[in-house]
């Protein structure tokens, strides 16, 4: 089975989860047996660049030791042999220069989305 | 001919209308036979929350009674009700670890605890998978 994750909304709840719901549960769904692709699209490109650090944030005397760190899950993710692309255009419009993108994310024009559905079981957009 | 229809959830009860158009659509699913899987991700774990109480409405000024406030666990509790009505069967995993971490465990006859592994197994056995998120 395979199945195209898409994913939008940025950084919903990774301070509470320490990781984007999303790209977890792909991780999962490949451990369970999917063949798993994840797009990036709209603010959620920004998962794709390099430097991102959420440390630092504490409540009172609770710190948060461990906090998310997407670039991490982003090449963990590619180093399981899960594909992860970004619509170029919504980097583009963004600002984000592709020597800042992390290796291995593949950007894919707009354009081209139809035949990239038409690769996959399932397209699911989160 | 029956089918069966997968569909993960992500809203919370009370938030948004997502979660009230999932239930129409399990509800018609279901009414004409059909089976329903679902797989309820994060906050959705809540909608099956025993726990649940209706309340009146001060503003309104109407009593408990007249308010008659609804809870998404007695619409789910009656989904279940109405897919052995219908021979149908309605699947609902509650995933294990949103669970945990709302602490949301206190859960209406019914549902039961999963994961990922779950999912991809209803949508293997499925002839549509719907993804309803939040945003």
């Amino acid at each position: 089975m395979k199945v195209l994750n898409i994913v939008e909304t940025a950084y919903r709840a990774t301070v509470e989860e320490q990781d984007d719901t999303i790209l977890w549960l792909s991780h999962n769904l490949k451990k369970a047996g999917a063949e798993v692709s994840v797009l990036l699209r709209a603010n959620a490109v920004n998962y794709a660049v390099e430097g991102q650090n959420a440390s630092g944030l504490s409540f009172g005397a609770k710190k948060q030791t461990n906090p998310v760190d997407i670039v991490r899950d982003i090449k963990d993710m590619v180093a399981a042999g899960i594909p992860v692309l970004l619509v170029a255009e919504d980097a583009s419009q963004r600002g984000l220069p592709d020597d800042r993108l992390i290796h291995g994310v593949e950007k894919i024009p707009a354009g081209d989305l139809p035949q990239l559905f038409d690769r996959f079981d399932h397209v699911w957009h989160w | 001919m029956s089918k069966t229809l997968t569909l993960a959830l992500m809203d919370a009860p009370y938030e948004k209308a997502a979660s009230t158009t999932a239930l129409r659509l399990i509800h018609e699913a279901l009414s004409r036979g059909h089976n329903v899987n679902v797989f309820a991700y994060e906050g959705a774990v809540n909608l099956t929350m025993a726990d649940q109480k209706p309340h009146a409405n001060p503003v309104k000024g109407t009593s408990l009674e007249e308010e008659d406030h609804p809870t998404t666990k007695e619409w789910i509790g009656s989904l279940f009700e109405l897919a052995e009505n219908k021979g149908a069967t309605l699947k609902w995993i509650n995933c294990g670890l949103c669970v945990d971490e709302r602490g949301a465990g206190n859960w209406i006859p019914g549902p039961v605890r999963g994961g990922p592994p779950h999912f991809v197994a209803f949508a293997k056995s499925s002839d549509a998978t719907l993804v309803i998120p939040t945003k």
